[in-house]
Order: C-alpha cells, then structure tokens, then sequence
C-alpha cells in the first residue's frame, strides 16, 4: 500500500515531531510512505478567508503532486476537511475528484483503513484530555455530534487512544464546543478567540490532565499559546505522537 | 450605496468580553438554553424526522411562495381581514402611518416583531407623533433602555435582573436596588396595564400566516400578543413573505419544533391564531418582503428564508455566547444574523461572515436544518469577489497564494534560522503576530522544519 503524506505548513515549521511521528507510524504498520517533496500546502488559508482564487494555484499545486496516490494521509483534520469537501478553487475534472476521493486524515485513515487493533509499541502512562477538533467532528465526522442527540455514539481518535497502554483518558464540559482557533479568526478576531480559547482550557483543566491531545494541531497551537500566556503547566501533544510510542 | 459604516464586530466583541463577570454571566445562561434544548430534543425520538420535515415544508412553500402568498391573501380577504402588500420597509411603515392616521390612532401597542425591528418603524412612527409602547417584557426593557434586541428570543437576555432594576429605576420610579424577577415582572405590569387598556391600536408581528385559512399565529410566553392583538378595535400584523405554511397540519409540525429549539420547552404558553376582526373593530395584515423576493432567487442563499426564528443557532455559537448580540449592529445577529444580514446592506455587513470559526454546531440545531456555516463560508467568497474584503487581509492572501504555489519560495520563507520570528504564521493564519500575542503566546519555531528533516535523514539521493 503506496500513500501520499501531507505534512502541513504549520506543522513543517512549528511541529516537525508531528510530522516524523506520523511519517514513523505508518512505517510502523507497513505502509509505504512517500512525501512528495515540493509540498507546500492545501490553499485553505487562502479559501478560508474567502479569497477562493487566491488559493487556485496552490490547489493546482497540490492536485498535481497528489492525484497519482491511491490514499492521501493527512495528520490534520482541517486540512482534509478543506481537500475533500472545499476543494474547488481549482478547476473541475478527474485529477481533483482523485484527490478529493481519496484524502484521508490520519485518524480515519488508521481506523476505517487499516483497521489498526493494536499499537504493542505504545504506551503513554499519563492523564489525557483529548480535544477532538470542529473539522474532525462536523466536517469529517470522526466522531458522534453532542447537538445530534439520537446519533449513536463513536469517537474514533478515543477508540485509538484507548488502544494504547497505560493511558487514562479523562472527560471535560463541553467536549465539542470550539476551542476557538478557526484559522484567520485567531487574528481577526483574536478577543473572541482567545477568550474561547482560556474557556477550553478551563473546562478541561476541571479533570486535571496532565495532557491535552489532539488529531489537530492547529487547535493545539492556539490552546497551547494561551495556556503559555496563562502560566498553565498543561502539556500538549499530538495524537500520532502517542500512537506512534511517545512515553511523554 | 451604504450610508452606513461597516460593521466591526470584533472590536464591539472585544469591548463587550472587557466585563468578564457580563460576558460570563451571557455565556453561561445561552449555554443553558442550547442544553435545555438537547434534553428537549432527546425526549422526542422522531427529532431528526421532524427536521427534515420541517425542512422540506418549508422548501416547498418557498418554491411555491406566489401561489401561496395570494391563497393567503385571498382567505385572509374572506375573514374580512384588509391584506397590504409593501414592497420594502419604508412602504410597510407608510402603510401602518396610514392605517393609525385613518383612525385618529396616536396610542399604539405592540408585541415583539423582529420585522418592526427590521424596518425600524418605531422610530418612523414616534417622528409622526404616534407613542409605540412594546408589551414584551424584553422588548419593553430594551426600549426603555434605548437599544435595539440582542437576541430575537430575548431581546434583553444580555441584561443581569440587576441591569434590569436600574432601567425600571429610571424609568418608572421603582426599587433600584430590588432585581427579584417577580417584582420586576409586577413593576412592568402595573405600567404597561394602564397603556395597554387606553391603546387605539394594537399590533403583532407573526410567527406563522396559514394560507389555508389566512390565519396569523404568534407563539409567546407572556401573553401580551393577545393583549395587543385582542384589546384595541384596530388590529395590525406585520408578516414577512416568507412567514407562510401551506396548511394547519404543517403548521403542527413547526410547532413541535420551534420552542424545544429556542428554549427547550415543549411549546410556549401561549399559541394564539388570529384569524379574522372582533365584531366591532378592523383588522389588517401587512405582507412585507424588503428584500425577500430577491434573497429567494439566489441560488445559494435562499435557504435562509427557511428560518423560523427560534434563536437556536446563537445559544449554541461560541462566539455570539462571547460577542454579545448587540456586537453584530444588525436585527438579526449571531449565525442567522450573519447569513440574512449582507442581503439587506453588503457593505455595511461585509465583516459578519468572518466573525465564525465555521464550527458547523449552529446548522446542527437548526430546525429546519438552514446549512448555516455553510453559507458563512459562501459569503466570504462573495465578499471577495465583491471587493469587500479588507486591503490588509487581502494583500496578505494574495501574497500567500504566491508563495504557496511556488514550492522554491515557500522553502526559502519557511527555512529554520532564516528569521528570528518565522514569517509563516502570516500566511498560515493571516498572522498579524500582534494580535495573536495580545492574549496569547506565539508558536516556537523548531531548530529543523519537517522539510529540512526529511531531507536530511531521509531523501533518498
């Protein structure tokens, strides 16, 4: 099994570890992994702004280094609710559908593909709150919504995580509410956001983790630079981190 | 062209989370709402059911909206109702100066109608000296407080009973330092009895208008649309086009829908149809559509007329509970607000789209199943192509397009050590380092990126 991996920009430049642990776990699970090496990004910045053809030419980019692989991993809820489901800055034809076909997240792609049962090489012995992002919950529904009542409920990042050893997940109010991040929003709208952002955190912290861990980093780039600025001692990590054997 | 200036709602935002204890309070009681509406919900186990219903119903009179606007019209006529038609909010006020002007009517009484609001007719009756006295007890708060409704369920839920005491203080007289609902409830009815009982003319606004039957039917907890609608001889009722069901059986099913959405009870105390005059009186429905028709044909924001107005999609949106709804400047605020909103005045509201993270919970709760964020993200596009966009964000978009299509930029922008503080959050997130950093620490670059990483240990040459 041949897979594309996409490493987003943000996790290229802030969080390489992520990108490593991701790449590592499928190794682990034996796939084989390419990188295409002139990636940049999705074009969701740009879209999500509303700038919608300023984003084309990086969709064309990516639709160009992408269509030939039969699955292409993300470790990024985000980014792969924006490849399947608002990928139209680029013109329409059978190389976008390709992509936008066979896109997965990380998470979905190592429970609905690979149906992983075990991860023997993890173990992580700490209180975890997991924060499921927006784009995993409602965009790629990950994970059974709090607003559909009579849904039945799943939680495919949880189901992973208790997989691994020693692992203690802990509950928290208002589990699927937005932290607040919401890519350009953060900035534009950075009262608001922050102030999301120090509710998210004080509604987990109730339960005391000694980790937050999420399948999006970007939430935790926002949590994380808000507990920074509140002197918190929370420690954040992403899932694949864990998956893939980080003891800490 | 606006008159206007745009709307800036993060900065009404910011101004409104600077009273911690104000912002807590809102956030807290919205909260209560959007969970007293799952529990409400989870007791009916048809619930996604009634959705799509609603939904379809809705979808269908909209596509049929002429055939049934004048089968309204015409069973309406035949209750010995007099049905006007205005095209936009300036026709409607002049139609309800006309009818009040006819009558020698200089005391007018109202329930809550977020379409009065709408075209702003208070302030167009009072300059022709008519008196307009809102019987709503929210609606009556914001009055006698000078602001327009920060909520179209509770106009003045933004308000602590403490706020409340100091406005009835001021206005009536009463106990400023006595904020118990029940007798802030007494204070409001001892004042609003009187006013009501020597009322000339009494008007509502309507939740539903039947076609079947041209029945008007409103939906309250207090009452005081009865009172309005059954006191004074004169009765008026402002409907919006889009306010219409075909039969009685469909209006059963929004019903069910509209109060366990808005605050989770099963359904509100009162469901009064008004149907025809009292003997002695007239009676008049005025059906506006200032700016329906055209919203209706575009094609990908005309579900919005679908809404019902139960205010659910603002007690679950994490950032109206923390924005406050008077940060919007707009009738109708919070998700709902933010998609209606542009169709009235696109340059005045061309910020509202980018006050939502996109979180997609408000098109989750809505009744009638509106793709709210959806069309939030549609809107930005629109703003866009309609020059609306800030030059700032705007030439950071382009920007980053450009150096996100060329791989060989990207590296050289995004190379480890190139700069102190990394250049890439600006495009990343239209970063602006300055406002992320005013209550948040920003990100450390690491010593590698992932990039320098894989080609190092990895590439294979």
């Amino acid at each position: 099994m041949r897979v594309g991996l996409v490493v987003p920009c943000y996790i290229d430049v802030f969080y390489p570890e992520v990108g490593i642990a991701a790449l590592e776990l499928l190794e682990r699970l034996g796939v084989e992994v390419d990188y295409p090496f002139d990636q940049t990004c999705c074009g969701q910045p740009m879209a999500n702004s509303g700038c919608e053809a300023d984003s084309r030419a990086t969709e064309e980019h990516f639709i160009g280094l992408f269509s030939r692989f039969e699955y292409i991993v993300i470790p990024s809820g985000s980014c792969t609710h924006h490849v399947r489901n608002k990928f139209i800055a680029a013109p329409p034809g059978p190389e976008r559908d390709q992509v936008s076909k066979h896109v997965y997240d990380l998470i979905e792609f190592l429970h609905d593909v690979l149906k992983v049962n075990e991860f023997p090489w993890s173990e992580f012995p700490h209180k975890v709150a997991l924060h499921n992002s927006c784009s995993a919950v409602r965009g790629l529904h990950m994970a059974s919504m709090s607003e559909r009542v009579h849904d039945p409920y799943f939680n495919k990042p949880k189901a992973l995580l208790e997989k691994v050893k020693g692992i203690e997940l802990v509950d928290f109010p208002r589990h699927d509410e937005c932290c607040g991040f919401g890519g350009t929003f953060s900035a534009t709208e950075e009262a608001v956001s922050a102030r999301m952002g120090y509710d998210k955190l004080g509604f987990i912290q109730r339960s005391q983790p000694e980790y937050i861990v999420s399948s999006d980093m970007s939430c935790l780039m926002h949590l994380q630079g808000c507990g920074r600025r509140l002197g918190t001692e929370v420690k954040f990590r992403h899932i694949a981190q864990l998956l893939n054997g980080d003891h800490a | 062209m606006s008159v206007h200036p745009v709307v800036d709602q993060a900065s009404n935002a910011a101004r409104f989370l600077a009273d911690r204890s104000r912002e807590e309070y809102f956030d807290t009681l919205m909260w209560s709402l959007r969970e007293a509406r799952d529990r409400s919900a989870s007791e009916v186990p048809e619930w996604e059911q009634l959705r799509d219903l609603g939904s379809a119903i809705k979808e269908h009179t909209l596509s049929h909206l002429a055939d049934y606007l004048e089968q309204f019209e015409a069973s309406a006529k035949r209750n010995g109702v007099e049905v006007h038609w205005a095209h936009d909010a300036h026709e409607h006020n002049q139609i309800v100066a006309e009818i009040l002007s006819r009558h020698g009517a200089k005391q007018l009484i109202k329930s809550k109608s977020m379409l009065t609001e709408e075209c702003d007719m208070r302030r167009y009756l009072e300059n022709r000296g008519v008196t307009v006295t809102e019987t709503d007890l929210g609606e009556r708060i914001q009055q006698l407080d000078d602001e327009p409704p920060a909520h179209i369920v509770g106009p003045a839920w933004q308000k602590s009973p403490e706020d409340v005491a100091r406005v009835f203080a001021k206005a009536y007289g009463s106990d400023p330092n006595n904020a118990a609902p029940v007798y802030l409830a007494h204070e409001m009815r001892v004042h609003t009895r009187a006013l009501i009982e020597k009322a000339d003319a009494g008007m509502t606004g309507a939740n539903f208008a039947v076609a079947e039957t041209g029945t008007v039917v409103t939906a309250t907890n207090e009452g005081n649309a009865d009172l309005s609608g059954n006191v004074p001889r004169l009765r008026i009722c402002s409907v919006g086009i889009e306010k219409i069901v075909p039969t009685h059986r469909d209006l059963a099913v929004f019903i069910r829908l509209l109060s366990r959405s808005a605050v989770g009870m099963p359904i509100t105390q009162y469901t009064s149809h008004f149907r025809a005059p009292r003997r002695d009186g007239e009676m008049h429905i005025i059906l506006v559509d200032n700016g329906r028709s055209e919203r209706l044909g575009m094609e990908k924001f005309w579900q919005s007329l679908k809404c019902i107005r139960c205010g659910a999609c603002m007690n679950t949106c994490p950032v109206y509970r923390r924005s406050g709804g008077l940060s919007y400047g707009s009738t109708y605020m919070g998700p709902i607000g933010i998609i209606m909103m542009p169709t009235f005045d696109i340059r005045r509201f061309s910020e509202l789209p980018f006050s939502s993270t996109l979180n997609g919970s408000c098109s989750n709760v809505c009744p009638v199943k509106i793709n709210i964020h959806e069309q939030i993200y549609a809107w930005r596009e629109v703003m866009d192509e309609k020059h609306q966009i800030k030059l700032a964000k705007k030439s950071a978009m382009v920007a980053a397009g450009e150096v996100l299509s060329h791989p060989e930029l990207y590296r050289i922008v995004t190379a480890a050590g190139e700069t102190t503080l990394k250049r890439l959050p600006r495009f990343a997130i239209y970063n602006d380092f300055n406002a992320w950093g005013k209550h948040r620490e920003t990100p450390l670059p690491a010593g590698q990126t992932f990039h320098e990483w894989y080609k190092a240990n990895r590439r294979k040459a």
